[in-house]
């Protein structure tokens, strides 16, 4: 769970009462708060813009089921964390935190992703250019050694989870991580694109060839967002 | 059914067979570091076979005798003994199932006291501490989405139809030799 991401709701609302205009973090530019609510993104695509690269079924069920749970859960976790404290039950509270990780990785992590992605029509697919390009070149030897690396990563994954290229904050280096469920990425490392294993990501349309989604969802990748990414962090 | 058994089952076998295969090579190569390297591929391929070799079994068509919870008459006693009633049983059980977070199996198993639990195991992590597997219920996104989609709460409800409780009266009746001695005849 993001330490931001909880500063962020209670500072938000803050705010709001204020009438004043808040800018989420960077990494959380496109989780929007309502009334220190967590609430479901917009798209900037219509279910089906991905296809045939992901269905349209997939990403309705993805965006509109999966990650509102998330987002729902999220809120609950919130709000009895927050009568835990204002009850000064400290214990109670902490024992939230596995749902807290849970769900707000999952609504992190999930707004990370559908920002990284966009039709093949528009600005998915192809090849970074530019100093990202550089700094993958670098980091993986080519553009085509980091893909195959990722895919490894991601086909290495046991069970549901994520693989992320991330930034290190502190070297300014490149490189791959996995996350467990919904774990997202924290600290140090800055989450520049994130690709779903979860089998729900998936599984309609390519059941149990993994490895095919794997191939395909480079057609979908929005170079431009995670150059943005990579520039920010 | 189809998929979960002729492609994911085969795939844990497979990939099983090869990490076994490479290990005795590490073995008598006397190369520690393989050894070590190949133990997750191991437990998790093998977990994977145990967990579905076990999951088959204790499923059987809902019309069949053997789908009533009459055919575990020592086994529905010994629930009612643990949780006051069946329902409760299956509240709990059911309550485990849907709390899972990402990949993983619920199991109702017989400890070394011969006391009934509800255990949670994450991925393909099998239940190997000396307690008996009783009832597994594959909780991973494939056993259900074709049919379920993320309503994962409905395949749970539904799963309680296709119990087969005289596997699960044979088993909680039996050790923990007795259960893994005919799954390693199978491997």
């Amino acid at each position: 769970m993001s330490s931001t991401l909880l500063r962020t709701v209670p500072a938000l609302r803050g705010a709001l009462r204020a009438g004043a205009v808040v800018k989420p973090a960077a990494a959380l530019a496109s989780t929007s708060f309502v009334r220190g609510k967590a609430t479901l993104p917009d798209l900037s695509y219509d279910y089906g813009a991905l296809e045939p690269h992901i269905s349209g079924k997939i990403m309705e069920l993805h965006h509109k089921k999966h990650h509102q749970t998330y987002v729902s859960g999220l809120n609950s976790a919130l709000e009895a964390i927050a009568e835990a404290e204002s009850k000064g039950d400290f214990t109670k509270a902490a024992s939230v935190a596995p749902l807290l990780n849970f769900h707000g990785g999952g609504h992190l992590n999930h707004s990370l992703f559908w920002e990284n992605l966009a039709p093949a029509s528009r600005d998915g697919g192809g090849e970074p250019d530019g100093a990202l390009k550089k700094a993958i070149t670098e980091d993986f030897g080519s553009f085509e050694s980091f893909t195959k690396q990722m895919n490894t990563a991601l086909a290495g994954i046991q069970g549901s989870g994520w693989a992320w290229l991330v930034k290190d904050k502190t070297s300014g280096t490149l490189g791959l991580v996995t996350r467990a469920n919904q774990d997202p990425v924290a600290g140090s490392l800055a989450p520049l694109l994130g690709i779903d294993a979860w089998e729900h990501a998936y599984y309609l349309q390519y059941e149990n060839r993994k490895a095919e989604y794997f191939q395909a969802i480079w057609n979908v990748i929005n170079w431009k967002t995670v150059a943005s990414r990579f520039e920010k962090a | 059914m189809e998929l979960h058994h002729s492609k994911h089952h085969t795939a844990y076998v497979n990939n099983l067979n090869n990490a076994l295969l490479s290990h005795a090579t590490a073995m008598n190569a006397g190369d520690i570091a393989a050894q070590i390297a190949l133990q997750p591929l191991i437990k998790f391929n093998g977990g994977g076979h145990i967990n579905h070799a076990l999951f088959w079994e204790n499923l059987v068509p809902s019309d069949s005798p053997d789908a009533k919870t009459e055919a575990a008459p020592s086994l529905t006693d010994e629930i009612a003994k643990t949780w006051g009633s069946f329902d409760s049983f299956k509240k709990a059980y059911s309550a485990a199932l849907l709390s899972i977070q990402g990949s993983g199996w619920g199991w109702l198993v017989k400890d070394q006291a011969g006391r009934l639990r509800i255990v949670t195991t994450k991925d393909q992590d099998p239940v190997v501490g000396g307690e008996v597997p009783i009832i597994g219920v594959d909780m991973w996104e494939h056993a259900y989405y074709l049919q379920y989609l993320n309503g994962k709460a409905a395949y749970v409800e539904n799963i309680f139809h296709v119990i087969n409780w005289k596997t699960a009266e044979k088993r909680f009746l039996g050790t923990h030799d007795d259960l893994f001695a005919s799954l390693r005849a199978m491997l």
